[in-house]
């Protein structure tokens, strides 16, 4: 093999080219991951809010007012604006966040280390996409500050509530078309992000990276962006149906005799179930857009730090495959109640059971994995464990769900929200939190501080339960889903004293972020030095500088020689072999 | 190279990847790791999301034809049929354009390109004279479901085709500039897919359009 | 290690909770519910047991296998148990839907009865309304210009239409206790969603559908409805109730509505 020049062009010089424009896989990489840092705050502030006004329907707060001079007139929040914080907490933290740090983060950064690549494939096409997911996310909040506010019709956005206009809602105006139109450019960002990860994954694989010797998590990012590639598409083409029954007066959505707000609307023969179908067909591979990342991780973490081979390597890979193929077609289970054929629910439901099949598979193996180990618990540890426990926890209420008899009490209740905050939501951000204490100290060069991150890890783990685990006991009770309060309904007013509980719960949890967001800026500027391999993990980021050189192995071009994962293999000198090591 | 992709996905038996073929200023500026094989992967990547994005209209297309009582055929405009041809012929263009370069005849390529992107061009100002034409006989996007499939479909499609003819005015713009190093060969194969993709695509909305409509 | 005893202390807690019913559903009133309360159990059981042993199994992996300063096990796996778990995963998880069947099938595949007593329900933002077809048997036609919510007629009954005279509209539902009916749901502007929690029932409604559902509830009392789909800024307050009476008072009922006209 010749030797290429590959950046012939050197690193760039210049901060505007370096750090802003920049085209290196690993800047922005960073770029997203910051981005979504700022977006889970702020996901996390709304629903801060939620949960304030949920059991303090009539607190007054003056800076409630200083924020939304009209939706908290004299500082008491109406249900409209607490419907718009709901609205803009799931579409934040499922669009900025789960879809954004583990995958374009993570991904971007060392999906082609980890393959030995130099960068992407397009790099161009790769810091277009960081820049329109910023542009999506400057929309999306602007929606905030238009008349009528943010949108209140959910992170779903169900027409005919999202597709008439003002007369359906405040917010539903200006604010909705803003929140479409965001969407829409958040597709595109994907979409490019998706054919980089797939085309890099394929085509730019160091010698002998074969496909079964990908580390899991490079696996589960190449699997996402399929997800992604098909799923955004079909996401965009239903944004722009939405789009042009809120502009253009067509009717795909809005079927005739609509009598919205005392006024007769012309709208003709659409179907409000077109959007669901179309929506979930992209909503549901979504969750495991935000899931699969972090089940990746998490089998990298636990082979790392129990210091053995991931206990069936290719069922893994093989579960990951099913996971994403399986999702494409289990998004009828969103739809149960929705007036769809009875008939396909038995068949959505059949195969939305086998899709814990893989799930298990996984969790099975990662407990095998752990099985006969000697177990490191550093902090990336804990939380790669604690990911297992929550998505033990989150995965099984599915199978109550997945049943349409049993989703004819629980649909739209708290029983789905605890469910899918568990899995997509604190699972998946336990993936994030572990990917950051392990792979900050090749990202940034110094280590992140143990102590701060187990006490941050061990109250985030009780606080997330202590919030999540009670809305399975609303549900049960027949609590309803987005209530601005509770106060209008007896058996919902027995059920306070659990609101109250969760309330507190989550805004103890919120707090206790802070320590994670010291520990993170602290230690960027003060943290300890980190050598080259600070885990002695296997996989190729850890056989360059921390951080890496501008294109990854310094010029040379590094040789595969082993499986991804190891880890005390008998009569080695070491208790573990990098993928590098000769052979 | 060839055919070593799909077999090492399936098989993944440590068949290592050819060495990379890092072509050198192919794609996009620096082209930091950008070779041929991964620029056409991505091309197949991005017409999958294409066609999925198709896909999408389609089936809304079906199921709100299909539960409707207010769908009324949408006559189709017979300048199409023109521009169907058009299309095709510009397609054909490129065809003979590609095989004249491989043949070292650049003048002939540059003819034929020259002639593909100007059939391209020509295609897009048809689609607008179609939409006049539809909109003097009173149809419009929202005048009902199947005239709102037909805009929007064909808009659609005028958007990808917007995209291609940017790529085939580039490389045309190169050639004629005389600039057409051995590097953009890359460039001019994955454009000539492209736009051959967005024809088999029109094919298929006239066939939509046609007995469906 | 410390994690490992945690885990053990949340799945304790968390079982005991589940296990005390501290907030639970309510009685069920129908023989549905009753079925969909078995179903409930029998999937709790299955899932609290695989819940319990697992949580249980992680906890005790972190404990057993800390660092001691040993060495770990090299293995791949173990391609029996692979297969073992997957085989028993999936018989199990299908299983479970395949017992649930029979309830999604009385409720969605069953036709109601003919004797099934008819009731329209309309959704709107946000307030329901219920109409009776009255002595007749008749729903009379309805005309989206002639609604008027100030007046009484939300569902824009046409006074053309001699069928509409004797409906009866009312702003929460009665029903005779032991009797099946038939719902008939409607909504005019966003989708809104119909849930009795005693009845373990719950049907989206959908505008431009008229979506048929029937039950049967056998216990008299008043129980609430609240709607169950986001319907806007007043879903929260989107109330009504469900009052289930013995056939004598029901038909009392009738005959006052029917002389209030």
């Amino acid at each position: 093999m010749s030797s290429p020049v590959v950046h012939a062009h050197g690193a760039p010089q210049g901060f505007i080219r370096r750090y802003i424009f920049s085209l290196d896989h690993k800047v922005i990489g960073i770029q997203y991951y910051f981005l979504a840092l700022f977006s889970v705050f702020l996901g996390m502030s709304l629903s801060v809010l939620m949960r304030f006004h949920m059991v303090y329907p009539d607190a007054k707060v003056s800076l409630f007012e200083k924020l939304w001079p009209t939706g908290a007139a004299g500082g008491i929040m109406t249900p409209e604006l607490y419907l718009s914080l709901m609205t803009m907490h799931g579409t934040i933290m499922v669009f900025f966040v789960l879809t954004t740090a583990p995958q374009s983060g993570f991904g971007n950064y060392f999906l082609p280390i980890q393959i030995g690549a130099e960068d992407m494939a397009f790099p161009v096409l790769n810091m277009l996409s960081f820049w329109t997911t910023l542009l999506a996310l400057v929309v999306m909040v602007s929606a905030f500050f238009v008349q009528g506010g943010a949108p209140l019709s959910g992170w779903t956005a169900y027409p005919p509530l999202s597709a008439v206009g003002p007369l359906s809602g405040p917010g539903e105006g200006m604010g909705q078309t803003l929140w479409v139109i965001s969407i829409a450019i958040f597709c595109g960002a994907s979409l490019m992000g998706a054919i980089n990860f797939i085309a890099t994954t394929i085509d730019l694989r160091a010698r002998g990276m074969s496909m079964m010797r990908l580390p899991l998590t490079v696996w589960s990012w190449f699997v996402t962006a399929i997800l992604g590639l098909l799923g955004f598409a079909v996401l965009l083409a239903a944004g722009v149906l939405l789009l042009l029954d809120r502009m253009a007066g067509t009717s795909f959505f809005l079927p005739a005799g609509l009598v919205v707000n005392d006024q007769i609307l012309n709208h003709k023969g659409g179907s409000p179930l077109l959007w669901q179908h179309l929506f979930w067909f992209f909503g549901h591979p979504e969750v495991y857009i935000a899931i699969l990342p972090g089940m990746g991780l998490a089998s990298q973490l636990l082979a790392t730090f129990s210091r053995k081979p991931i206990f069936g390597y290719r069922a893994m890979v093989y579960a990951i495959l099913g996971i994403g193929f399986l999702g494409f077609f289990v998004w009828g289970h969103h739809m149960f109640m929705s007036g769809m054929n009875p008939y396909s629910a038995m068949a959505f439901s059949i195969l939305t059971m086998s899709i814990g099949v893989p799930s298990a598979i996984k969790t099975f193996n990662w407990i095998g994995t752990l099985w006969g180990g000697r177990i490191r618990f550093t902090t990336a540890m804990l939380f790669a464990l604690g990911f297992v426990s929550l998505f033990v926890s989150g995965g099984i209420s599915g199978i109550f769900l997945g049943q349409p008899a049993l989703d004819l009490y629980f649909h739209d209740t708290y029983f789905v929200v605890g469910h899918f905050h568990m899995i997509m939501g604190v699972a998946a951000i336990f993936g994030m939190f572990g990917g950051t204490f392990y792979w900050f100290p090749k990202m940034f060069g110094r280590m992140m501080n143990e102590t701060l991150g187990k006490i941050h890890f061990y109250l985030t783990f009780l606080g997330v339960y202590a919030i999540f685990t009670p809305m399975h006991f609303l549900g049960i009770a027949g609590n309803p889903r987005r209530y601005a309060d509770f106060t209008n309904f007896e058996f919902m007013n027995n059920l306070m004293p659990v609101h109250k509980f969760m309330t507190h719960a989550a805004i103890f949890t919120a707090v206790v972020q802070l320590i994670f967001v010291f520990n993170l800026f602290w230690s960027m500027r003060k943290g300890a030095k980190a050598p080259v391999n600070p885990w002695d993990s296997t996989t190729l980021e850890w056989t360059v500088s921390s951080p890496p050189p501008f294109d990854n192995f310094a010029g040379k071009h590094p040789v595969v020689n082993h499986g991804a994962y190891e880890y005390s293999v008998p009569g080695a000198a070491k208790d573990y072999i990098m993928q590098s090591d000769p052979a | 190279m060839a055919g070593s992709t799909t077999a090492d996905i399936i098989g993944g038996r440590g068949a290592p990847p050819a060495p990379r073929d890092f072509g050198g200023g192919d794609g996009d500026s620096g082209g930091r790791g950008a070779s041929r094989r991964a620029s056409i992967t991505g091309l197949l990547v991005l017409l999958a999301a294409s066609v999925m994005f198709f896909a999408a209209f389609t089936s809304a297309f079906f199921v709100r034809r299909g539960m409707s009582n207010d769908w009324v055929d949408t006559p189709l405009p017979h300048i199409l049929w023109v521009n169907t041809g058009v299309l095709v012929a510009s397609s054909l263009a490129l065809e003979l354009a590609r095989r004249a370069l491989r043949a070292g005849r650049r003048a002939a390529f540059n003819r034929f390109w020259t002639g593909a992107t100007i059939l391209g061009a020509l295609f897009l100002c048809g689609q607008y004279l179609a939409w006049r034409q539809l909109n003097d006989a009173g149809i419009y996007l929202a005048t009902n479901p199947s005239s709102s499939f037909f805009f929007l479909l064909t808009c659609v499609h005028a958007v990808h085709l917007v995209g291609g003819i940017s790529a085939l005015g580039y490389i045309d713009v190169q050639a004629l500039l005389l600039r057409l190093g051995p590097s953009k060969r890359t460039a001019v194969d994955v454009s000539a897919y492209f736009w051959h993709f967005l024809d088999a695509i029109w094919i298929y909305l006239m066939v939509l359009f046609f007995f469906w409509g | 290690m410390l994690l490992g005893v945690i885990v053990w202390i949340l799945t304790v807690v968390i079982c005991y909770f589940f296990l005390g019913h501290y907030w639970w559903f309510p009685p069920p009133i129908s023989e549905h519910g009753q079925a969909y309360d078995a179903q409930f159990n029998a999937t709790l059981w299955v899932t609290g047991v695989i819940f319990f042993l697992a949580q249980i199994a992680l906890g005790y992996v972190i404990i057993r296998f800390r660092d001691k300063g040993g060495t770990a096990k090299y293995s791949h796996g173990n391609n029996m148990m692979e297969a073992l778990w997957t085989s028993a995963t999936a018989l199990l998880f299908i299983g479970l839907v395949l017992a649930g069947t029979r309830i999604w099938a009385a409720v969605h595949f069953a036709e109601a009865p003919a004797d099934a007593l008819r009731i329209e329900v309309l959704g709107k933002q946000f307030a329901w309304s219920f109409r009776y077809p009255g002595p007749d048997g008749k729903f009379g036609r309805t005309d989206i210009k002639q609604i008027n919510d100030q007046g009484g007629n939300s569902f824009g009954i046409d006074e053309k239409d001699p069928a509409g005279k004797d409906d009866i509209t009312s702003a929460s539902i009665k029903v005779p206790a032991g009797k099946p009916i038939l719902l008939i749901l409607k909504s005019r502007d966003v989708i809104h969603n119909f849930f009795v929690r005693e009845l373990r029932l719950k049907q989206d409604i959908v505008p431009g559908m008229e979506i048929p559902f029937h039950f049967q509830a056998d216990k008299i009392g008043v129980y609430e409805v609240p709607c169950s789909e986001l319907c806007g800024l007043g879903h929260h307050q989107m109330r009504t109730t469900l009052e289930v009476m013995s056939e004598a008072n029901f038909e009392k009922w009738k005959q006052e509505q029917a002389a209030q006209k």
